[in-house]
């Protein structure tokens, strides 16, 4: 179906934006992205929201058609912040004129995107990294929400790195976008992946002119579908020289527009005039973006020296040839000067009591430098991989001698016998490993063996390899968000295999302060953020060599641990109200429209012994995967790409001791509940009268309910669950009820028994089954009560995933959980049920309930009642609470400390 | 939908005026409105037009009727507000499948009374969806421009159950219409997608935006351009402008749109710019002649009329109408 009518992309704002062969190249602003500003990542971080707006006002203004707006860091909430943002942008029309590039790896940021924006905006990306199926699902969504999509080339295998693989992949996403998905063509944009060039591997020369070959061929080929990129990825080598970097993408700009190019990321002040680039530095930036010489990189190294203004050695210079030994030795690694370094590297070793302290010293403090000019950006990636080279260079000229003299003191070198080993791996679901790549070459310069177990790994094989190979430390590395957590997750995982070998977390994505606050609690031993190539040398020197490690895991351990206070103290400023204010704006029913149903059985019931073969229909399985470390919804984790084959064998498992549970009736359930007229006094307290037991029937039973105290936007009340049933005031008859659960009676004993036949699995199987029954148990009580007992949900007819998904009228709020986070109410509910002696489940001395397979609440009925969140609450709350329960304030910020705001 | 499709090309279809100004005309009382059924309801419901499905139900069936009989082709269901956003006020959530279902059920009737009648001019039900009564890409709160009263999700769900029970009920046609804020248009539009891939059903859509005044931008700050973009992504019946405006008005906007689209173009606008006691007071000539301006210009595919039209202003627009011929439309979009 080829019309010959012209289809072209267009996306709106406020305004319309439509993409022509007459329009400029799009120019996509890049500021607004926590991934490649840092200011606007602080800015996101501080909440400092308009600032962060005069930032994407700012790109607007300054020409940017199209602004892109990316919250993935792992230390904010990227969905969050995403819709934050994208709110108050509708709210300036100066922004909001330009459509929205929706820019995330997770798919949730993207689709809660989606749901803000009235315009046809632009997500990035998806593409086949995941298989067909989720390409599809999201390419549907994006379809229905109404926004054009950037593809990256990207497929199960990887990354397209070159020309063929580009090609492959953008046909195959756009047959499937085209043919199946029936996406408008016009409204697929591919990112056919800028990577550096002039990185000093030769592999990466072909990057730009593979790039530009793609998008030409991608124009012909793939009718009415646009190219983009981020531009600034290919001149990643020379950060530090924006001379060079302006020309550079220029240069590649002329020549990937001329090609197709069509819109792109590019930092309008980062660019150079491409005539008014100086003729020698054209000529060099051509060579290395087009590829044209063998020694393009070489040269436009040599020359980026000069047009940095520090011409000083264009003859060669020799006076530092006088100057002392480590001098020079640190010149020939800063300078990747191979020449002379034998010469001085076997003055060291004369001088040396022993070879390796040569390595050890000198290259060592020379290898430091290094990494500092790198760290400051004053050196380049080419030029440090050359350091490396000659670092490799020395330290083989030195090995025979070090054998020689292990030969002659065997005993003392023993381990020095075998080279280190350093395990290296790009962390499972993540594909990029230039930047772990070019440290493996550093560290193996280096004389360390590397294992490199490449990309996309699982955990499960970084463990595996680390202990078969013996590894002495472990390198991970990733580039995308997700990759974060992978990281969080390894690192318990280290911990929990008693492992002791250092972690090294390194990749674009990281940071100190993500590795400090998230990774480093997670492991006792040495938890490392590199940021750089040449700085990974000096850290795993330091941490391999004997006479140096201990004291340097323990420095950064300190440096990390107050690092994370700092960071964790430096709290948002959030403002709270007083209680009395609190009260004041309490969730106000209107009590004389508020249908109040009378319960059709007032008082306690006790079940004493259930069938609990009825309780399996009411069981959620998603939580007992979570337990198990398998994150998904089930039954779809069943089928889960990832963890799908692990999940349907436990599931199997699960269900073995399942029907063992109920063939054997190992298990025994027990329950019991009550409901009572009740009546809010003093705006949060539940007054509760019980009727029919002469004892309980004298005394008053009060519910001290918790009061949110955080200042609300206007119209939103401070809840508290008293506000749930109606004032005694009111002179209105209201009700609730209070339960108990258990399912624990004979679980625990038979747990025991598969421990004591060092069984664990099964022993944990036996007590997260338990668990899911008395969660079961509970749902399906509540759901006697609202349909029997109570009554006021007759007709409800609801299946188990409606249930979980908690659609029915009324809640059941559990003590220790958000909207009533303190513990201390079990005791009320224990004394009002006499849980204890009628079902023997009892609290301990910190209110956990035992057996632990055991759900305690309440019920409320109002059909306006539902789950909030406590949050933080002040020290007035905390000493009113004391009041009103008559205990010490000691006593209540004792159990209430979790919730107490801290200034 | 082949007749209707068959329709479209072969004339210029005529939609009908306004619901309100008609059942003004009846001068309800509040137990009117309620009924025998509602007559122990909580809140008022005087003013709750939709409900007079449920209550008058003759009434509304009579509008039609006064509508179809003065030529119009297609009737829009009484289903303004109903939603279950839009009808918390009354506290009547609970009744909005009913609402929608009956008011389908009622027009549908009418209409196959008139397709009997004449065969060769077939009827239609349009299922009206309404833009509720909050919007989702703004902020009721001058101080908290980040805060929004409803989400996407919120009236997702909302709207899909509307036009659940607007097919149920034998609508022909869904219509979003007398959009003021493009998210939620896309919340309606992403619902009935939904639905027809869930029902396995073709539904033909309709697309009525609002410009509120002379910026010539919709209430959430869209040009008639940019709206157009941001409703594109779906195969659409037609796309158009109703309300706020008189068809002298509106004219610009339908040029912007009508040279873009390839679907067919519709507009209802209202009898002419309120004057100072906020009534309409254009006359069905006045209307008629002013449309005709469009009708020369092939701008158009469907018109009819919104607040202040009469049964007296469609025969007026229809007899213009049969002049002329419809707007062109690719043939592509029409399989």
């Amino acid at each position: 179906m080829h019309e010959a009518k012209p289809r072209y992309l267009k996306l709106s704002g406020l305004e319309p934006l439509i993409v022509t062969p007459e329009s400029n190249f799009v120019n996509v602003g890049e500021r607004t992205n926590v991934a490649g500003s840092r200011k606007f990542l602080r800015l996101i971080k501080e909440e400092k929201f308009d600032e962060a707006l005069a930032v994407a006002r700012h790109q607007v203004e300054g020409g940017a058609q199209v602004i892109d707006i990316n919250m993935d860091d792992g230390l904010i909430d990227g969905k969050e912040s995403m819709v934050k943002f994208l709110n108050l942008i509708a709210a300036e029309p100066d922004i909001a004129r330009v459509p929205i590039m929706i820019d995330s790896s997770k798919w949730e940021i993207i689709e809660a995107g989606l749901q803000v924006v009235q315009g046809k905006s632009v997500v990035n990306s998806i593409s086949l990294k995941e298989g067909e199926e989720e390409f599809i699902d999201h390419a549907k969504k994006i379809k229905r929400y109404g926004a054009a999509v950037i593809v990256m080339a990207f497929d199960e295998v990887g990354q397209a790195d070159n020309f063929d693989r580009r090609v492959e992949i953008a046909k195959r996403s756009y047959d499937i976008l085209v043919n199946t998905v029936k996406f408008p063509a016009e409204d697929i944009i591919f990112d056919l992946n800028i990577f550096p060039v002039a990185t000093g591997m030769d592999e990466h020369n072909r990057n730009a002119v593979d790039f530009i070959e793609a998008t030409a061929w991608v124009r012909k080929n793939l009718p009415y579908a646009s190219v983009s990129g981020g531009v600034s990825n290919v001149s990643f080598s020379f950060r530090g020289n924006d001379k060079v970097r302006e020309a550079m993408h220029s240069v590649f700009l002329y020549h990937a527009i001329k090609a197709g190019m069509n819109m792109g990321i590019v930092n309008p002040t980062m660019l150079e005039v491409y005539d008014d680039i100086p003729q020698e530095l054209l000529e060099h930036v051509e060579d290395v973006i087009l590829n044209r010489r063998d020694d393009a990189t070489e040269r436009l190294l040599e020359l980026a020296e000069t047009v940095k203004g520090k011409n000083k050695e264009k003859e060669v210079d020799l006076s530092w040839r006088e100057e002392p030994l480590q001098a020079r030795i640190t010149r020939a690694l800063v300078k990747g000067i191979d020449q002379y370094i034998l010469e001085d590297i076997e003055e060291a070793r004369l001088a040396a009591p022993a070879p390796i302290e040569v390595i050890e010293g000198q290259l060592m403090t020379g290898m430091n430098v290094v990494g500092d000019l790198f760290g400051s950006g004053k050196m380049f990636l080419p030029q440090v991989v050359k350091s490396a080279r000659v670092m490799k260079k020395a330290v083989a000229y030195l090995l025979p001698y070090i054998e020689e003299e292990k030969l002659k003191n065997p005993p003392k070198e023993t381990e020095k016998a075998r080279s280190n080993k350093i395990l290296m791996a790009t962390v499972k679901g993540d594909v990029h490993d230039i930047g772990k790549n070019i440290v493996s070459v550093v560290l193996a310069c280096n004389n360390y063996e590397i294992v490199d177990l490449g990309v996309m790994v699982p955990p499960e094989k970084i463990i595996a390899s680390a202990k078969e190979h013996n590894v002495d430390i472990i390198g991970l590395s990733g580039l995308i968000t997700p990759s974060l957590d992978e990281m969080v997750y390894l690192a318990k995982e280290m911990k929990r295999q008693n492992f002791t070998v250092p972690l090294l977390i390194g990749g674009a994505t990281t940071s100190k302060a993500h590795t400090a606050v998230k990774i480093d609690p997670e492991y006792q031993h040495a938890v490392v953020h590199v940021n750089d190539a040449s700085r990974a040398v000096t850290v795993v020197g330091d941490l391999l060599n004997p006479a140096s490690a201990e004291k340097y895991m323990v420095g950064i351990k300190e440096d990390y641990l107050d690092f994370r206070d700092k960071f964790l103290s430096r709290g948002r400023k959030k403002e709270y109200l007083s209680i009395e204010e609190a009260r004041k704006n309490k969730w106000q029913l209107d009590w004389k429209k508020t249908a109040i149903f009378k319960p059709n059985q007032l008082g306690i019931q006790v079940i004493d012994d259930f069938d609990i073969h009825k309780l399996v229909e009411y069981i959620d399985w998603s939580p007992f995967f979570r337990s198990w470390d398998l994150h998904g919804r089930y039954p779809d984790i069943l089928e889960d790409e990832v963890v799908g084959a692990q999940a349907r064998e436990l599931f199997a498992d699960a269900k073995e001791i399942l029907n063992k549970i109920l063939d054997e009736k190992l298990i025994t359930a027990k329950a019991i509940f009550g409901l009572f007229e009740a009546n809010t006094v003093n705006d949060d307290d539940i007054e509760v009268h019980f009727e029919g037991d002469a004892e309980r029937n004298a005394k008053t039973f009060m519910f001290r309910t918790l009061r949110q105290q955080s200042k609300k936007a206007v119209g939103r009340p401070n809840i508290a669950l008293a506000d749930f049933i109606a004032p005694k005031e009111n002179e209105t008859k209201d009700y609730m009820g209070c339960f108990c659960v258990s399912t624990g009676f004979g679980a625990e004993e038979w747990a025991q028994k598969y421990r004591d036949q060092l069984d664990d699995y099964n022993s944990i199987m036996v007590k997260a089954l338990a668990d899911r029954f008395a969660e079961a148990f509970a749902e399906f009580l509540h759901k006697k009560v609202r349909k029997q007992d109570w009554g006021y949900a007759a007709n409800e007819d609801l299946d188990n995933n409606a249930l979980i998904k908690e659609n029915y009228r009324g809640i059941r709020p559990a003590p220790g959980y958000p909207a009533c986070p303190d513990h201390l109410e079990k005791l009320t509910i224990w004394e009002l049920l006499r849980v204890k002696e009628e079902i023997d489940v009892e609290l301990t001395e910190s209110l956990a309930m035992w057996p632990a397979a055991s759900v305690s609440g309440y019920y409320f009925g109002n059909p306006e009642a539902r789950y909030f969140g406590l949050g933080k609450i002040k020290e007035d709350q905390v000493a009113d609470f004391a009041t009103r329960k008559n205990i010490s304030y000691a006593m209540a910020e004792k159990w209430l400390n979790p919730n107490i705001a801290d200034d | 939908m082949d007749t209707l499709n068959k329709a479209l090309r072969e004339h210029i279809l005529i939609l009908d005026g306004a619901m309100g100004t008609m059942l003004q005309r009846y001068k309800f009382t509040e137990e009117d409105f309620r009924g025998e059924r509602f007559k122990d309801w909580s809140s008022s419901l005087q003013g709750n037009n939709d409900l007079l499905s449920l209550t008058q139900p003759k009434a509304i069936a009579e509008v039609h009727r006064n509508y179809f009989a003065a030529g119009a082709d297609i009737v829009e269901t009484n289903t303004f507000s109903g939603t279950t956003i839009a009808m918390a006020d009354y506290h009547m959530e609970e009744l909005v499948y009913e609402l929608n279902y009956e008011s389908a059920k009622i027009a549908r009737q009418v209409a196959d009374e008139f397709t009997e009648k004449e065969p060769h001019k077939p009827r239609f039900v349009a299922g009206a969806m309404g833009p509720t009564n909050k919007t989702a890409s703004m902020s009721p709160d001058v101080n908290d421009p980040g805060f929004r009263a409803i989400t996407f999700e919120q009236l997702r769900k909302a709207y899909k159950q509307q036009a659940e029970a607007l097919l149920d009920g034998g609508a022909d046609i869904l219509l979003v219409e007398t959009i003021f804020d493009t998210l939620n248009a896309k919340a309606a539009l992403f619902a009935i997608e939904e639905i027809k891939e869930e029902r396995e059903i073709e539904v033909p859509i309709m697309v009525s935006g609002t410009i509120t005044d002379a910026s010539g931008r919709t209430l959430s700050g869209q040009t008639a351009e940019a709206f157009l973009i941001s409703i594109s992504h779906l195969q659409l019946l037609s796309v158009g402008f109703n309300c706020a405006l008189g068809a002298e008005q509106l004219t610009p906007y339908l040029e912007v749109v009508s040279n873009r689209s390839e679907c067919g173009i519709s507009a209802y606008p209202n009898a002419g710019l309120p004057n100072a006691f906020g009534e309409y007071d254009q006359s069905p000539r006045e209307m008629a002649k002013q449309v005709e301006e469009y009708l020369e210009k092939g701008l158009i595919n469907i018109i009819g009329g919104c607040c202040g039209t009469t049964p007296e202003h469609i025969k007026a627009i229809a007899e213009v109408a049969k002049k002329y011929s419809p707007r062109k439309l690719n043939e592509l979009i029409l399989h």
